[in-house]
């Protein structure tokens, strides 16, 4: 099957980085999913995003993305995040706290960290 | 005699606890360094990544007349970010930046541009601030642990006054109410080794786009979602926030290394001047106990001599 390499970067850290079969990832101008092979692409990432990537071990990695590029090239998958967590990391018992915050931005950070994970709102 | 021991060794005390202190600040400076540079490390794969898209954005977009990217004609005002430190104990590093700073104020007004002042940690407010020198924005309480979002609100503050432009009369904010600026420049502490920091100056806006070092070959077309224009508009603010938080990283260790200096120096030194401090309250310690001795030989053989002394 073919494969792809992807970085998953945050400005602080790399978060992810290996082989994948295939990204999902959330632009302005709507859902897009990356196979290897794809063409060329830049895009800007929705603010409160979720990316997926289907990683060649069977495994899928889920990270909250929040603001941030998406960068395709011949070689690989780069997303750029201001700021994002990976899954496993997110505190679900604060992003639901986080649901009811008085900035909108925050409202909108806890709701793509709740999808990551997998609950609902 | 016994005065002098006892202030002596007051003082070896005092010096000792002080050595304490300053051994304690270097240790924490040294463990901060490597912490410090690891942050670097780890901030470097989205700053290399983040320079490619621009290089590829700049290439593929139709027209480069972003603000952020094109020179104005007569600059009025030029901001200066100054990055110093929360604390002191480390050396020159605060007054090297500060130096620094007013070196390239000096420069600006001579080419005709008036410096505003933005400034990042305590030691650069008070400066200023005892100075009267007025300070257009502020950043206080992270110089050696900064995290991005420091540099994202310093950042937006600056972009905000950059793009609002210097086209107001006078000092008074214009009609957009925000005094703007026409380039912007920051100082920082560059850190080159353990022992060497260096203060620099740079300028961040307009700014020159560092093309990645790809050469020849086939371009490959993008595709941009959504249009090229679009994103290096929403991506150039970001390429500064990214230089901001390289320049706090760099500093943060800069300050760091600064202080592991400055303190092993001051540990150093405290270690000398026990030593010499010991050696004179040894000395008089000495001289004491010879003059008791000398004393009670002199009383002595004043009464043996008066008592015999035809041998």
């Amino acid at each position: 099957m073919a494969e792809m390499s992807v970085q998953l970067v945050a400005v602080e850290r790399r978060l992810w980085s290996g082989t994948a079969n295939m990204v999902v990832a959330k632009t302005t101008e709507g859902e897009i999913g990356i196979l290897p092979g794809h063409e060329p692409t830049l895009g800007a990432l929705v603010e409160g995003g979720v990316v997926k990537i289907h990683t060649t071990d069977g495994e899928i990695v889920c990270a909250a993305v929040h603001g941030g590029f998406l960068s395709i090239t011949a070689d690989g998958v780069s997303v750029l995040a201001e700021s994002a967590e990976l899954a496993h990391e997110i505190d679900v018992e604060q992003a639901r706290a986080d649901l009811t915050h008085a900035d909108e931005v925050e409202r909108a950070r806890a709701l793509a960290r709740l999808r990551a994970t997998g609950h609902s709102a | 005699m016994a005065a002098q021991i006892r202030e002596l060794r007051v003082r070896i005390r005092s010096v000792q606890s002080t050595k304490k202190i300053t051994k304690a600040q270097e240790l924490i400076a040294t463990s901060r360094i490597a912490k410090a540079q690891a942050q670097v490390a780890a901030s470097q794969p989205y700053a290399q990544e983040i320079t490619n898209v621009l290089s590829e954005l700049a290439d593929a977009a139709s027209n480069l007349d972003h603000p952020l990217l094109v020179e104005r004609k007569e600059p009025k005002r030029a901001a200066v970010l100054v990055v110093t430190a929360d604390r002191g104990l480390c050396g020159g590093y605060n007054a090297n930046a500060l130096r620094a700073a007013e070196e390239l104020q000096a420069l600006l007004r001579s080419e005709g541009k008036e410096p505003v002042l933005y400034v990042i940690g305590r030691r650069g407010v008070n400066y200023y601030k005892f100075r009267n020198r007025p300070i257009a924005g502020q950043w206080t309480g992270f110089s050696e642990r900064p995290h991005y979002t420091d540099a994202v609100n310093a950042g937006e503050a600056l972009v905000q006054a950059f793009l609002a432009g210097a086209d107001d009369n006078g000092d008074a904010p214009g009609p957009d109410g925000v005094l703007g600026v026409d380039e912007l420049h920051v100082v920082y502490t560059q850190f080159e080794s353990m022992l060497t920091q260096k203060a620099v100056a740079k300028r961040i806006a307009p700014m020159e786009v560092e093309y990645s070092s790809e050469t020849g070959g086939l371009r490959s077309s993008y595709e941009f979602e959504p249009s090229a224009e679009k994103l290096l508009e929403a991506l150039l603010p970001k390429y500064i926030n990214t230089r901001l938080f390289a320049a706090l990283l760099d500093s943060a260790a800069s300050e760091s290394a600064a202080r592991r200096t400055a303190m092993k120096a001051a540990t150093d030194n405290a270690d000398e001047l026990v030593r010499t401090l010991s050696r004179q309250a040894n000395q008089a310690r000495q001289a004491q106990i010879t003059q008791e001795i000398s004393e009670i030989v002199g009383g002595a053989s004043a009464l043996t001599g008066g008592a015999g002394s035809d041998e």
